[in-house]
């Protein structure tokens, strides 16, 4: 997994330090912790994780192994605003993969990458519990429903300005 | 402790509560096939992930197999372990493991050794349905100055995993990545030279494919041999003499010192030496600077860095550089034996011989991997030359000797070359846990006492407990002194220095388990601690055996220090025999 190389401040590291505490810097709660630095910051980049093995007493590579096996941590910066596709069931089979198909030639970037101006990511997730919108399309808190191919222009140019 | 009933194959077993059913089943002599578990019973160290599914068995009234290694048997349990359902869900299992394994075989660098192959023997597979469609894993090949990590031949059996992080402590490795994409890697995906890796091998000596793999090193040692220009001379370490006959059929513990000094020598080399001859150099500085800083301390000097600690092993070396770099001050800065032996080689013996240094190769047969990259750390070496050229593990080693067709076991003994070929007993108790203390406590008791020893044997120094402790009378100076073995335990042990509570003046660290017999260059032990047993009692053999056992009594060492380098510690022997330490701790993860 690629990431972006940067330095964190002062208080970011003693903000990571607090979650830690309040977990107990207990490595069980390796998990727990990254979602709150994950919630903190917008995702996890290398330094985050030096931070949190250090603090919890794992080894990095411990961390980055289960940063990189639930889905839901990344190692990239997320977009201003992030698209989220639902590729559960019901929205499957009403065509939310051409619907992904058309995300990605739009904005010129795979699922789980950021767009180069760092407005938007891409995403998948399964079910939010709006089958009979499907296919279902959340960017940042706001959500589309019925998404067709040819919609997904206009989609962008609303968050565009 | 509660005992639990139940059958298996038919047979009625009783076993302890919280047995799995593997263990259950070799009691009563059922050998049920394995690959991902892994029992090393002398370490207490255990991998069961459960993970590979090959060890699948029946039990009556469940639904699905279980895996055997990490399932307890339950009262009442009835097991079948070779069922046509088991044997079709082995095959099939191990078809899916080979799907997209490489099948390089015939050069790879496990074959005849790999767990993974003799599975595939043993269940009869002869082809891969589906094969053609299969997708191939595909992975960068990570190659370190020590060890090769070829993961397309990854079968995620995490035992690797379980000795950098449970055993060592080092953390290196870490299952990362999920599904196909998973494999065992430092964090970050970076190779094993931006890791906290020390180069131990034990990742090597454990993984049942050609994923981890050393560097080898043996096309160069054949370059050198056959250049006529080159004056080509080889040190073998204590451990190797113990181990190499395995690698031949002998049994464990067979002594192959003259064995191995005869295939040596047809192999071509130009003089065989012994790394033993530096390890009583060795015992020469590192005991007088364990003396000069108890002479200080006896004294009243408060800032004396005590305990001292032992710098022979380069894993250890490498692991406090990374982990503990506030305190790399305290290890002996003695050389260890493999680089004393380099250093004067291609000083004063070469002087001897009239050969020019960059005539003079230098190879090393170390039953050790971190040995290839301690060669290759810039300050061992002079414009660019290193003090030793290659350094190959025993195995490696075995390699060359079934390469030249020699028949090894059937060789005569031969003698090691003078000067550097001789050596007293302590310097061969060097290549097992507790020997390095031990042959330190037989020079400096005798220099610090004046007084001869009756006997050099300290029997409380030895034994293969993790961590041991005792305390020598030092002419009415009780020295305590503290051994451990992997770097888990040394780790404990650093934890107290570090927190004000070691009471020891002297520590010996080795990182591999039983010390340099089990090293990571070494024939396969599969943890098995007997062989480890078997080779240490060898190594005390062969000192026993000897005429001379304390280290300053080698009358070559006498003789070096007359001619050349003057006294322990002189300036010229801080030059060539001592070295200084890094931290590491900042560049690991600089991406």
């Amino acid at each position: 997994m690629s990431s972006v190389k940067i330095e964190l401040r002062k208080d970011q590291i003693e903000k990571i330090h607090e979650i830690c505490k309040s977990f107990n810097y207990e490595g069980g709660e390796l998990i727990n912790v990254l979602h709150k630095c994950q919630h903190e910051f917008g995702y996890l980049p290398a330094e985050i994780q030096e931070v949190v093995a250090e603090q919890l007493k794992l080894s990095v590579a411990k961390v980055y192994g289960v940063v990189t096996f639930y889905s839901f941590f990344s190692m990239i910066p997320k977009g201003k605003f992030p698209i989220s596709i639902c590729t559960g069931t019901a929205c499957y089979v009403r065509g939310a993969e051409n619907v992904l198909a058309e995300f990605k030639k739009q904005l010129k970037i795979e699922v789980g990458e950021t767009s180069a101006d760092g407005k938007f990511s891409l995403s998948c997730l399964r079910c939010v519990g709006a089958c009979g919108l499907a296919p279902v399309v959340l960017v940042g808190e706001k959500t589309f429903g019925r998404v067709a191919p040819d919609g997904v222009k206009a989609i962008l140019a609303e968050f565009e300005q | 402790m509660d005992q639990i009933k139940l059958t298996i194959d038919g047979k009625a077993v009783e076993v302890p509560k919280g047995t799995t059913i593997y263990k259950a089943a070799k009691t009563l002599g059922i050998d049920i096939p394995i690959l991902c578990y892994m029992d090393l019973k002398g370490l207490n160290i255990e991998n069961k992930p459960g993970g590979c599914r090959i060890c699948v068995v029946e039990v009556e009234g469940r639904r699905n197999l279980a895996s055997s290694c990490s399932t307890d048997v339950s009262e009442g349990m009835v097991v079948k372990t070779s069922t046509i359902r088991v044997l079709n869900a082995r095959r099939t299992v191990m078809e899916l493991i080979l799907s997209d394994h490489p099948k390089d075989c015939l050069t790879c660098a496990k074959s005849g050794k790999c767990d993974l192959q003799d599975m595939a023997i043993k269940l009869g597979i002869r082809n891969i349905p589906g094969q053609e469609f299969a997708e191939m894993s595909t992975y960068r090949l990570d190659t370190s100055p020590s060890i090769i990590r070829e993961m397309d031949k990854c079968i995620m059996c995490r035992r690797c995993e379980t000795m950098c992080n449970d055993f060592q402590t080092v953390g290196a490795l870490s299952a990362v990545n999920r599904g196909f994409m998973s494999v065992v890697a430092p964090a970050f995906e970076m190779n094993l030279e931006h890791s906290p890796c020390t180069y131990c091998g034990q990742c090597v000596a454990v993984c049942p494919t050609g994923a981890l793999t050393e560097v080898d090193h043996t096309r160069n040692v054949i370059a050198a041999l056959s250049d006529p220009t080159k004056t080509v001379i080889v040190q073998t370490a204590p451990a190797v003499r113990a181990a190499l006959g395995e690698e031949f059929g002998l049994e464990p513990g067979t002594l192959v010192t003259g064995k191995m000094v005869t295939a040596l020598r047809t192999l071509g080399f130009d003089y065989v030496f012994d790394t033993d001859f530096a390890a009583d150099l060795t015992i020469m500085e590192e005991g007088s600077e364990l003396l000069g800083r108890l002479g200080k301390f006896l004294a009243g000097d408060k800032d004396v860095k005590l305990p001292i600690l032992t710098s022979c092993c380069p894993a250890w070396v490498n692991f406090f550089e990374h982990n503990f770099p506030d305190m790399k001050d305290i290890p002996s800065t003695a050389r260890s034996p493999q680089q004393m032996f380099g250093s004067i080689a291609k000083t004063y013996f070469a002087d001897k011989i009239g050969v020019k240094r960059e005539d003079l190769i230098v190879v090393s047969i170390m039953p050790c991997l971190a040995k290839k990259y301690e060669c290759q750390r810039d300050e061992f070496s002079v414009d660019g030359n290193p003090d030793v050229d290659f350094s190959i593990s025993t195995r490696e080693l075995g390699f060359l000797i079934k390469q030249a067709n020699i028949q090894f076991n059937g060789l005569p003994d031969e003698d090691f070359d003078k000067p550097m070929g001789e050596s007293t007993g302590a310097a061969v108790i060097f290549g097992t846990t507790g020997g390095v203390i031990e042959a330190a406590t037989r020079t400096a008791f005798e220099l610090h006492t004046g007084k001869s020893l009756s006997n050099v044997d300290f029997k409380e120094l030895r034994g293969l407990e993790g961590i041991r402790h005792a305390t020598i009378d030092f002419g009415g100076f009780p020295l305590k002194i503290g051994i451990a073995h992997g770097l888990g335990n040394a780790r404990k042990l650093l934890e107290d220095i570090k927190a004000g509570r070691s009471e020891f003046h002297a520590i010996e660290i080795m990182a591999c388990p039983g010390g340099c017999i089990g090293g990571g260059g070494q024939p396969l032990h599969h943890g098995d601690s007997t062989i480890l047993k078997a080779r240490a009692k060898a190594i005390y053999a062969e000192d026993t055996s000897k005429t001379l056992r304390k280290s300053h009594e080698n009358p070559y060492i006498i003789k070096l220090y007359e001619e050349f380098l003057g006294k322990p510690l002189s300036e010229k022997a801080h030059h060539l025999l001592h070295t200084h330490y890094f931290d590491k701790s900042k560049n690991t993860f600089s991406i």
